[in-house]
C-alpha cells in the first residue's frame, strides 16, 4: 500500500492513483522513425531496484507525477512534477 | 447429564451464566466464556466432523486457530456460514451449529467407505484415477467427488448482514496479547506512543489464559492498558496479512458472538491499519508427531488439553496419555493430573530428562525411549499402542481416551514471513524462527522462538521500550521455563495411516509418493498432495510434512524449508472483503438529465458502464422487445425519432495550441476545420491500433468541443492529459471534461427539420444556411441550445445539446413539436440497428485489435506530419492488406438469425476466414444483417459463405455485401 506525496495535493494513498509505467522513455519526434517508436512503446528495462515511473493522480488533481519507486520494496524515494528531471538512484 | 466433563471449579468461564446451544439439532448447555469447542467437550461430544476426503471420524484437535478438524456450519438459512472453527467460535445463547461433510449422519457416514477404497484416493488421485474415459469426468466423476469430498456448504442465498471497511494509523501495532504482546504494548504506550493491540480471541491474554498462576499479572496488565488514553484494545480482531510499508489487514468480528447482529452493527469490520512499527507477538503453534491413526477423536495437542482444563474448566477426557519429545509439553499433562484426570502415562523417545523424572515422582508411568505406534478405538480413542524406539509392532497398549501429543512448538511466523522476513533454523527447538526483520517490525516472545512466560514478557517490554525510546517501569510475570530442547521426532513409521495434514487427509505415505513421482520440491509436493492447503494452512502439521519429505530426499528439514506463507493467515469471509460494496453500492449509477422522462415513459434500461441508458420504450401493442426496437428504428427511417445521447464523453479544449494538439491527437486534421463546423475524428493508440472516434467541433480559433464514445470518455481524457503534461508540456492547451454539464439529444429522420423548424430560434435551419456538419448556437423556448448537424443513423439528423438543467424542457419542446410528424423516442437498441444498417463501427468493431484500414477508415489519415500512432501503424503486420476487413453480411434465408461471434467459412470448410461482429434485424431491408471482419473482405463482396457457430452447432448461409446497407451514396444526411 504505497503512499505518494503529491506535490499538488499532499500525501495520498495509492488508491487515488493510476499507474502509467516507465517515465524514463520519451516520445520520439515524428520523423525519428519506426524503430524509435517501437522502442518507445515496447522496450522496457524492468529493473529489480529503483524505477522512474508515471503515476496519474486520477482520483485527485489529474496530474501525472514522476515517482521513483523500488520495485522490490515499493519504497517511494522521490515524487516530482512531470517536467522535473529526476535521477534514478543506482542502489 | 449436562456438562459431565466440566471440572468442579477453575477456569475463567462464568458458571453463573449458562448458555443454551444446539449442535446437529441436539440441545446442550455451556457457559459464558466458552468456545463452541469447549462447550461440546464439556458435554462429552468428541466426534464433531468427518474428514475431507476419506470421511474418517474427527474430533477437536486444538484449542485455537490451528484447528484442522472441528469445523462447523454456523447458523441457519441465509446466515449459514461453513468451515467455522469451533475452537474460535465464542459461545452465545441460542447458538446453532452443524457438523460438516457427513451423510446421512455424523455417526453413520456411508461415505466413510471412501476409507476402504483409500488406496485409490492417494495423492494425485484426481489426476490419475478419474481420467478415463474422458467423457466421464464432467458427468460422473466430478459430481461424485464434489459430493464426497469438501467441507461445509455455503448458504446459496444473499447474506443479510452488513460489513464495514475502516482505516487507522498508529505508532505501534501489537499483534497478540500474550505475555510478550501485553508487555510490549504497555512499554510502548508508557513512552507516549499511540498503540493498537489486536487480539483474535474474545479474551485478552493469549497463552496466559491457560496459566492460572498468571491471572493476577494478566488482570493488572489489561487494567493498566485500558486506563491509557493512547491505547486502543481490539479483541476479536485477527490480523490476517502483513503488506508493504507496514500496512496490515485485520478482521474485527464485531457481531459473530450474537445470533443476529444488533441493530446498526456490522457483522465484520475490515481494518486497514498503517503502523509506524509493528510488534508481532503472535505466539506459537504446537506441532504434532505423525503416527498411525493420529487423527482419531481423542487425539489432541497437549497445549490444547491444558487450555481446555485451565481456561475453560473442561476435561477433554477421563484418562490421558502424553506422547512428547521435549520437557515443555509436560506441564500440560501435570495440569490434567491436577484437574483430576486419570493419567495413563507419558511416552517419550528420550532416555531421561528433568520432566520425565518429575513425572515419575508424580506417580506417572514413564515409557522412556518409546513411541506411540497407533491408536485403538472406533469413533473415539480407547487406547494407544506403544513400543520401544526401534522395535516392531505393538509392545504395550495403554488404555486412554485422551492422547495428548506434542512434537515441539513452531513460532507463528506467518505475518513476519509476509513482511519478507527470512526464516532461520533453531536447532534447539527444531523449527524455524524469524530472521532479521526487513520492515520496521519486531517479533517477540514465543513468536520469536523465546520459551518461558517471563522471558517472553521481558522481550516484549524491551521491544516496546526501544520503540518508545524510554524504559517503562512495571512488573513482569514470574515463571520458571522448562528446558525447551526438542529431541526431533517427526513420524513414527508403523502400519496404518499417519497424517501430516489432518484436515486435507494427507498422510506421510502421500508425501513419499509425491517424492517418488518426482514432486520433490516442497512447493511441488505441497500442491500435488494438498499438504497444508486447508483452512488451517498447516499451522500444526506443515513442518511435519516437510520433515517427511526431507527424509525421503535424504536431507534435513532446514535444508528444504517450508512453503511460502501468504495472506490470509486464517480464513476471512467474502462478506468482509466485499465490505459495503455490494448490490447498488458496488459502483455508482450515472443517470442522464433526462432519466426521469425515460422512467415516466416506460423505458427498459440497460447498463453502459456506470450509465443507465434506455434500451427501448415498449408499448402495449408491441408483441416483444424486437417489435419495439423495429418500430423505433422505422420511425427514424420514415418519420422522425429522438434519442438521448447525453452519455457520450464531451471534452472542452481551449488554448492557442488547441488545433496543433488535436492534429497530433487524431489521425486526421483539425487545424483546417472552420469555425462552426464539425468533423469526424479517428484516434489511434501509439501502437497504431484504433483507440476511439467521435466528432469534434470548432467553436473559435482557440476553442474546440470534442466528443468521445461513452465507454472511452475517461480513458480518452487520461490519454489527452498524459500527452499534454508529459510529451508536449509547452503547449498552451487546457482541457476539461464537460460530459455531465451538457445533455444531448439526437433528432433523426426525414422529418427532423420539420420538427425543429418551428421551435428553434436564432438559427436558419435550411440546408443551404446550415448544411451537414454545421454547428451553431440557438434557442428552443428560450433555452440555450447548441445544434450540431451530425448523423449516426444515416438520416437527416440534428444533435441538440443544452446545459443539463434545461434538458427536460428542451426534450419536451421537441416531443411536442414532433407530435404531428410521428416523433418516437428510440433507445440504444434501435440506435445500434440504425448504425449497423449504415455501416458505422462501434466498440464491437473498434475492439482494440483493429486498425483504421480494417474498418474501412484508412484513407482518413492526414498525408503530412506526426500524430499518435502514425509511425507504428506502418508496421508490416499492421499494414498487411490481407488482414480481415469490414464487410456486411446478410442471411440468405432472410429470417434465419445471425449471431455475433459466428465464424465465416467457405461452404463445407472448417477454416475460419473471419467473424461476425454485430448483428441486427433490419428495417431498411428484410431480415437479419450484420457487420463482419473478413479476410480479403472487399474481394468477397457478392459471394456466399457460411456463418458457423459451433457452440450451438449452427450454420447459416450468408451473402457477403457492402457494410453500407443504407444510402451508400450518403445523400440523406445532406437532404
Amino acid at each position: 500500500m504505497i503512499q505518494i506525496d503529491c506535490p499538488f495535493c499532499g500525501r495520498r494513498d495509492e488508491v487515488e492513483f493510476s499507474y502509467r509505467g516507465d517515465a524514463g522513455v520519451k516520445r520520439p519526434a515524428g520523423q525519428e522513425g519506426q524503430d524509435a517508436f517501437y522502442d518507445y512503446v515496447y522496450k522496457r528495462a524492468n529493473p529489480r531496484g529503483w524505477h522512474l515511473e508515471w503515476w496519474h493522480h486520477s482520483g485527485g488533481c489529474r496530474q501525472f507525477l514522476k515517482v521513483v519507486r523500488h520495485t522490490m520494496t515499493h519504497e517511494v524515494r522521490a515524487v516530482g512534477y512531470a517536467t522535473d528531471d529526476i535521477k534514478v538512484p543506482a542502489e | 447429564m449436562t456438562q459431565r466433563f466440566r471440572t468442579q471449579a477453575g477456569g475463567i468461564v462464568d458458571r453463573s451464566r449458562p448458555l443454551n446451544f444446539q449442535f446437529d439439532g441436539k440441545r446442550y448447555q455451556g457457559y459464558a466464556g466458552d468456545t463452541l469447542a469447549s462447550a461440546l467437550l464439556a458435554n462429552g461430544v468428541r466426534l464433531v466432523g468427518r474428514s475431507f476426503k476419506l470421511h474418517r471420524p474427527r474430533g477437536i484437535f486444538a484449542a485455537g486457530t490451528e484447528e484442522p478438524n472441528a469445523l462447523a456450519e454456523m447458523r441457519l438459512g441465509a446466515r449459514r456460514e461453513p468451515n467455522t472453527r469451533m475452537t474460535m467460535q465464542e459461545l452465545y445463547d441460542g447458538l446453532e451449529a452443524a457438523s460438516q461433510n457427513r451423510w446421512p449422519s455424523l455417526k453413520w457416514d456411508l461415505l466413510s467407505l471412501n476409507g476402504l477404497i483409500s488406496p485409490a484416493l492417494s495423492a494425485g488421485f484426481y489426476y490419475k484415477t478419474f481420467m478415463w474415459p474422458a467423457s466421464f469426468w464432467e458427468k460422473v466423476y466430478e459430481p461424485l467427488i464434489r459430493r464426497a469430498a469438501g467441507l461445509g456448504r455455503a448458504s446459496g442465498v444473499p447474506d443479510p448482514d452488513v460489513y464495514e471497511a475502516a482505516h487507522r494509523h498508529c505508532d505501534v501495532l501489537v499483534v497478540g496479547s500474550g505475555a510478550a504482546g501485553l508487555a510490549a504494548a504497555r512499554a510502548a504506550a508508557a513512552g507516549g506512543a499511540r498503540v493498537m493491540l489486536c487480539e483474535q480471541d474474545f479474551a485478552l491474554g493469549g497463552g496466559l489464559l491457560a496459566e492460572p498462576q498468571q491471572a493476577a499479572w494478566l488482570a493488572e496488565s489489561v487494567k493498566a492498558l485500558e486506563g491509557m488514553a493512547n491505547v486502543t484494545l481490539m479483541p476479536r480482531t485477527t490480523v490476517f496479512g502483513y503488506y508493504d510499508h507496514n500496512v496490515v489487514g485485520a478482521i474485527e468480528r464485531v457481531a459473530d458472538h450474537f445470533p443476529v447482529p444488533p441493530p446498526h452493527t456490522p457483522r465484520h469490520r475490515y481494518w486497514t491499519i498503517r503502523a509506524k512499527t509493528i510488534v508481532l507477538a503472535t505466539g506459537a503453534f504446537e506441532r504434532f508427531i505423525a503416527f498411525p491413526d493420529n487423527d482419531r477423536p481423542g487425539v489432541m495437542l497437549a497445549g490444547a488439553a491444558q487450555t481446555y482444563v485451565n481456561r475453560y474448566g473442561v476435561k477433554p477426557g477421563e484418562r490421558a496419555l502424553l506422547f512428547a519429545n521435549h520437557d515443555a509439553a509436560y506441564p500440560s499433562l501435570f495440569a490434567l493430573q491436577d484437574a483430576g484426570l486419570g493419567i495413563a502415562g507419558v511416552v517419550d523417545p528420550r532416555a531421561d530428562s528433568a520432566m520425565m523424572t518429575e513425572a515419575a515422582a508424580r506417580g506417572i508411568q514413564v515409557y522412556a525411549e518409546s513411541e506411540v505406534v497407533g491408536t485403538v478405538g472406533g469413533n473415539e480413542v480407547r487406547g494407544a499402542g506403544i513400543r520401544r524406539i526401534g522395535g516392531a509392532g505393538t509392545e504395550t497398549v495403554a488404555a486412554a481416551d485422551l492422547v495428548c501429543v506434542s512434537g515441539g512448538v513452531n513460532p507463528a511466523v506467518h505475518l513476519a514471513s509476509h513482511s519478507q522476513t527470512k526464516l532461520a533454523w533453531n536447532d534447539k527447538l527444531a523449527t524455524f524462527v524469524p530472521g532479521a526483520a526487513v520492515m520496521r517490525q519486531h517479533s517477540v516472545g514465543s513468536a520469536n522462538g523465546v520459551v518461558g512466560i517471563q522471558e517472553a514478557a521481558a522481550e516484549g517490554a524491551h521491544a516496546g521500550a526501544a520503540i518508545a525510546g524510554k524504559v517503562a517501569d512495571f512488573d513482569l510475570p514470574k515463571a520458571v521455563a522448562p528446558d525447551p530442547t526438542v529431541w526431533p521426532l517427526w513420524e513414527v513409521r508403523a502400519r496404518g495411516k499417519a497424517f501430516v495434514d489432518i484436515q486435507d487427509d494427507v498422510t506421510a505415505d502421500d508425501i513419499r509418493l509425491a517424492h517418488r513421482e518426482g514432486f520433490k520440491h516442497i512447493e511441488h509436493a505441497k500442491r500435488y498432495t494438498t499438504h497444508a492447503m486447508g483452512t488451517d494452512q498447516g499451522k500444526s502439521g506443515g513442518i511435519v510434512g516437510a520433515a517427511v519429505l526431507a527424509k525421503a530426499r535424504g536431507q534435513r528439514v532446514e535444508e528444504i524449508g517450508l512453503p511460502a506463507f501468504r495472506p490470509f493467515t486464517t480464513p476471512v469471509s467474502w462478506g468482509a472483503i466485499a465490505g459495503p460494496h455490494t448490490g447498488k453500492h458496488f459502483m455508482p449509477t450515472r443517470k442522464t438529465a433526462l432519466h426521469a422522462w425515460h422512467v415516466a415513459h416506460d423505458a427498459v434500461f440497460m447498463e453502459a458502464g456506470q450509465w443507465l441508458r434506455p434500451a427501448y420504450y415498449p408499448r402495449k401493442e408491441d408483441a416483444d422487445a424486437w417489435a419495439s426496437v423495429l418500430r423505433e428504428a422505422r420511425a427514424a427511417r420514415k418519420q422522425v425519432a429522438i434519442c438521448d445521447v447525453s452519455t457520450l464523453g464531451k471534452i472542452d479544449v481551449q488554448g492557442a495550441d488547441a488545433a496543433k494538439f488535436l492534429d497530433l491527437l487524431y489521425s486526421n486534421t483539425f487545424s483546417t476545420l472552420k469555425i462552426g463546423r464539425a468533423r469526424y475524428g479517428l484516434m489511434l493508440r501509439e501502437d497504431g491500433l484504433v483507440f476511439d472516434d467521435g466528432t469534434t467541433t470548432r467553436l473559435a480559433d482557440d476553442h474546440f468541443f470534442m466528443t468521445t464514445t461513452t465507454a472511452n470518455a475517461g480513458p480518452v481524457m487520461a490519454h489527452m492529459e498524459f500527452h499534454l503534461q508529459t510529451c508536449w508540456p509547452d503547449f498552451d492547451v487546457q482541457i476539461a471534461s464537460v460530459t455531465d454539464q451538457w445533455a444531448a439529444m439526437s433528432v433523426a429522420g426525414p422529418r427532423a427539420r420539420d420538427t425543429l423548424l418551428p421551435i428553434v430560434t436564432g438559427l436558419d435551419l435550411s440546408n443551404e444556411a446550415f448544411p451537414f456538419m454545421g454547428v451553431a448556437d440557438a434557442q428552443i423556448e428560450g433555452c440555450p441550445v447548441r445544434v450540431f448537424r451530425i448523423s449516426f443513423s444515416g438520416e437527416l439528423a440534428y444533435e441538440v445539446a443544452t446545459p443539463a438543467g434545461y434538458a427536460d424542457r428542451v426534450w419536451r419542446a421537441i416531443m411536442t413539436a414532433g407530435e404531428k410528424h410521428g416523433i418516437t423516442p428510440y433507445g440504444v437498441e434501435a440506435l445500434n440497428l440504425l448504425r449497423i444498417e449504415k455501416g458505422h463501427v462501434t466498440a464491437a468493431e473498434l475492439n482494440g485489435t483493429t486498425t483504421a484500414a480494417d474498418v474501412g477508415l484508412g484513407r482518413m489519415f492526414k498525408k503530412q506530419g506526426d500524430f499518435i500512432g502514425r509511425s507504428l501503424v506502418q508496421r508490416n503486420g499492421i499494414a498487411d492488406a490481407s488482414r480481415p476487413r469490414l464487410v456486411g453480411v446478410r442471411s440468405i434465408k432472410r429470417d434465419q438469425k445471425l449471431k455475433a461471434g459466428a465464424h465465416l467459412t467457405e461452404a463445407g470448410s472448417d477454416l475460419s476466414l473471419g467473424w461476425i461482429t454485430s448483428v441486427t434485424l433490419a428495417v431498411e431491408l428484410e431480415g437479419w444483417i450484420g457487420l463482419a471482419l473478413l479476410q480479403d473482405g472487399e474481394s468477397r463482396i457478392g459471394t456466399r459463405m457460411e456463418a458457423r457457430y459451433p457452440l450451438a452447432d449452427e450454420t447459416v448461409p450468408v451473402e457477403i455485401v457492402s457494410p453500407h446497407f443504407v444510402d451508400a451514396a450518403n445523400e440523406r444526411v445532406h437532404a
